[in-house]
């Protein structure tokens, strides 16, 4: 008996010889999660094996006890976790109920273009009353996921969790294994949250500088510093307080499909070591997770095993996974989730026994952006900060350790400058330890992209033969996102030639923090001296930052490179990727 | 009477040459965010090539030099050389498969009312509208402007507009089209060409030239601020004034600064989409229409309080 089922048993009211049984032999649902206290809320079924049928469809789900219509896979949101072994064939049959065209992406997965789901660049989509199947070999291990590429889909509710067993023996050893799958959810219409932002960016923006502050600031320091401190981002009309571009003002915050009324469970028994599989499956929202009272062992980032880091918080960007080790050994905990902009959170609780809860934290104040948010290396908003009552640990947080701070060249595309961008910026910081806004200086040890080594190190030793600057743009006010100021539609595909080893420059140009993920290839960051850091499926590219990563195009076809920021994304941060 | 309509001629032709010359900064604008330019001194290239000095302000500048130590401070290495975005493609096209619909390919329409407001002064009531509509893309959009008022039944004097929208800088739209005046003594048509967007410090602008019948000229300047008291209760000062090349005795239009009004308007935003508001407003007519005025025995300048609702969807 492997010990990823014993770990999975867990996860089962069943004991782990049937378990293992019926998912091999049956492949459909196996099991009621055992931390469903609501009969209304729906458990999320478990299917394991090598074939799955998977229908997608609006159904009702139960939020906080009251009902709403949400797109589900096999009637669930979040939809079943899926648990593959690696080296095994799966097949998937995917029937789209829905009256409008639909799809599913396996998010990290290695595999042929034709299988990896995004409409109309690497298959047609799947027609409403269709089957689609897909086909391919499972060739990684870790935690993963999976969601719409279709329309608004991803928004309401179209994603899952994939768990993949390695072939030998799991490196990260644990007694209990859950996934936590983070998300979000409006009961307004996406389309019409999209048009809200188009007409008017700061539309859920309720976090806005006022007159107050002003005043506040005035009483504080004097009127000249009150105004100093205002002067350039007036100048440049730029928001301070643009964290998110969506928040608590619309959205409910999830943990595994509940929201904190509803405060998912996961049992445990004291001293076990817990293994708790975090996938933020959100469209817009950035979540900071920590659990007060345990220290997290962080172990795998995007289903990669790394060498194991101890923090006490963590910023999860969307899309990525992060795979954490805990040892609890008192009755209860709260798995806190609080969005970056601080206007809401969701809870769940790890107990020993359902009905058991945590005190919940507040969450912080929000923080607003600063001048090294805007300007990078430039990276001293001095007049915001009192150095004198940080201690060394808290300016290393900080990133602002400038002594590694090496100039960068920077290349702006022509496209750039025009109405579709706000601001470029051409001091780029590189540091790859800044937690980013509002987790510097706070006290708690965060964790930070310097902080993750994969384990292994890199899967292609090759010295990259050629460099691709790519900048991530916008423009707030009008709420048009690109790549170098071009969103999609005026796009052309880019090339990578096959076989060859990249570098690719991603030059952050806004102030908001942009996931980039690129399919069906890995993204193998690097720190600004050129080592290699982590690979990912996902990188986080921090306001006026730099990163490169190298990549190996070993996998033809066609596949997107976009903004993981679902609003972004569908505003055109979008490329298409061809590998020939 | 030479002198006014010279005043107006020459502010027309003033506003003309600031559009131009908002069109030429647009490759300088560019968003207005070009820290370096001054900082290092290494773009002069592309300043050169603009033929025209950065925005970045020197004050800032300085601060941020007084701030940044010296001896971290990088050296930024920003390319003279702009790339070409399309690069990277080596000529590979899209797919035989259609295109993906995203956003940025949608087609949106709005209507803001910007002011629905009852207007009270020397204890008569008049309504007062000013909504702007559009409809179209990101970059270039059609766009419907009409303000007027309705005093005991009956237009008087209202201005229409139907424009086409383009996005021209970050924060800059031009407008061109045309305007109609009707509802007060003879109906005019003009040609109209001008800016809309915000200035530094939020400032909302609409600044709009027009070109009329018989070579008559005008020039509308409109600018609001919003104040955030809270996040919902918002105080908004504007303030709009009217040239004019030639008085228009019918419809109370004189030569020069034909009128003025500053107002300040508290609105509250029980939605985003909906906030009731009042506010007072201090309005004056000057020259010719503020004769015609008097002779009418009303008075050229008054206050007037406003009641009022502002929607968009």
């Amino acid at each position: 008996m492997t010990s990823t089922v014993k770990r999975l048993s867990s996860l089962v009211s069943r004991s782990r010889r049937q378990f293992l049984k019926s998912l091999v032999h049956t492949g459909v649902l196996i099991a009621t999660l055992p931390y469903i206290k609501n009969a209304k809320a729906q458990a999320i079924p478990l299917l394991g094996g090598t074939e799955f049928d998977l229908t997608i469809a609006e159904t009702k789900i139960v939020i906080a006890g009251i009902e709403k219509i949400a797109t589900t896979i096999n009637g669930t949101m979040p939809g079943p976790t899926l648990y593959w072994k690696e080296g095994d064939t799966v097949t998937l049959r995917v029937k789209n109920l829905l009256s409008e065209e639909t799809s599913l992406h396996w998010h990290g997965i290695i595999l042929p273009y034709q299988m990896d789901g995004a409409p109309q660049i690497s298959f047609n989509g799947i027609a409403p009353g269709e089957t689609f199947t897909y086909h391919f070999k499972v060739q990684q291990s870790g935690t993963y996921w999976y969601h719409s590429h279709s329309e608004m889909q991803e928004q309401t509710g179209l994603y899952g969790a994939i768990i993949i067993e390695p072939a030998t023996i799991d490196a990260i050893q644990a007694d209990r294994d859950y996934v936590v799958l983070l998300s979000d959810w409006t009961d307004e219409d996406p389309m019409t949250v999209f048009a809200n932002l188009k007409k008017h960016s700061a539309y859920y923006n309720y976090n806005q500088p006022t007159v107050v502050d002003f005043f506040r600031d005035i009483a504080g320091e004097g009127v000249k510093s009150a105004l100093e401190k205002r002067h350039m981002w007036n100048m440049m009309r730029m928001s301070r307080a643009d964290l998110a571009d969506i928040s608590a003002a619309t959205y409910r915050y999830l943990v595994n499909g509940h929201d904190s009324t509803d405060n998912w469970l996961g049992v445990f028994k004291p001293g076990e070591r817990v293994r708790l599989r975090f996938i933020n499956a959100s469209a817009q929202t950035f979540f900071d997770v920590r659990i007060p009272g345990l220290a997290l062992c962080v172990e795998q980032a995007d289903g990669q095993n790394i060498e194991p880091v101890l923090v006490d918080e963590f910023r999860i960007g969307l899309a990525e996974t992060y795979d954490v080790i805990v040892t609890p050994t008192q009755t209860a905990y709260t798995i806190f989730a609080q969005a970056m902009d601080r206007t809401g959170y969701v809870r769940g609780t790890l107990a020993t026994h359902a009905g058991l809860s945590a005190r919940v934290p507040e969450m912080d104040k929000p923080e607003l952006l600063t001048m090294g948010d805007m300007m990078g290396a430039m990276n001293h908003d001095m007049a915001a900060m009192d150095h004198s009552a940080m201690t060394s640990e808290q300016m290393r947080q900080m990133g602002h350790d400038m002594a590694d701070m090496r100039p960068v060249s920077v290349h702006h595309a022509s496209t750039e400058f025009s109405a579709s961008v706000d601001m470029r910026v051409d001091t780029p910081r590189t540091n790859l330890d800044d937690p980013g806004i509002g987790l510097r200086n706070n006290g708690r040890r965060v964790l930070t992209y310097a902080d993750l080594h994969t384990v292994g190190g890199t899967l292609d030793a090759r010295a990259p033969t050629r460099d691709m600057e790519l900048h991530l743009t916008g423009n707030m006010e009008r709420y048009t996102w690109s790549f170098d100021g071009v969103a999609y539609n005026e796009s052309t595909p880019i090339h990578f030639r096959y076989g060859e080893r990249l570098r690719v420059i991603l030059v952050n140009d806004t102030m908001m923090t942009h996931p980039v993920h690129l399919h069906g290839m890995w993204s193998e960051l690097e720190t600004a001296d050129g080592q290699f850091q982590v690979r990912k499926h996902t990188i986080v590219v921090q306001p006026a930052q730099r990163v490169s990563f190298l990549v190996t195009a070993d996998a033809l076809g066609r596949w997107p490179w976009h903004c993981h920021l679902f609003y972004h994304m569908h505003a055109g941060m979008f490329r298409e990727v061809v590998v020939s | 009477m030479t002198a006014k309509p010279s005043l107006a001629l020459f502010v027309t032709l003033t506003f003309i040459g600031l559009a131009l010359g908002f069109t030429a900064i647009s490759r300088a604008d560019k968003g207005a965010l070009h820290v370096t330019d001054t900082l290092s001194g290494h773009d002069h290239s592309r300043m050169q090539h603009d033929g025209i000095l950065s925005l970045q302000p020197k004050a800032e500048t300085r601060r941020f030099e007084q701030l940044t130590p010296s001896a971290i401070r990088p050296v930024p290495a920003v390319s003279a050389q702009e790339r070409d975005p399309h690069a990277y493609s080596d000529g590979q096209d899209f797919s035989g498969l259609s295109k993906p619909m995203m956003g940025d390919g949608h087609v949106l329409a709005a209507l803001i009312i910007d002011r629905l407001e009852a207007v009270n002064a020397r204890d008569a009531f008049s309504l007062t509208y000013d909504w702007q509509a559009w409809f179209g893309g990101d970059y270039n959009r059609l766009v419907v402007r009409a303000e007027g008022e309705v005093d005991q039944g009956a237009f008087k004097g209202s201005r229409n507009e139907l424009l086409w929208g383009h996005a021209l800088t970050a924060f800059w739209d031009t407008q061109l089209g045309l305007r109609y005046d009707s509802g007060l003594g003879t109906d005019r048509v003009w040609g109209a060409f001008g800016l809309q967007g915000y200035a530094p410090y939020w400032v909302y602008i609409e600044a709009t030239a027009y070109i009329g019948e018989q070579g008559r000229t005008a020039f509308r300047l409109e600018a609001e601020y919003d104040v955030l008291i809270t996040q919902k209760l918002i105080l908004q000062p504007r303030v709009e004034m009217n040239f004019y090349s030639d008085s228009d005795s019918s419809r109370l239009v004189s030569s020069g600064l034909s009128n003025i009004e500053a107002g300040l308007r508290l609105r509250y935003e029980i939605k985003r989409e909906f906030a009731p508001y009042i506010g007072i407003e201090w309005a004056n007519t000057f020259g010719s229409a503020a004769d015609a005025i008097r002779a009418q025995g009303k008075k050229a300048e008054e206050t007037r309080f406003v009641a009022g609702i502002h929607f968009w969807f």
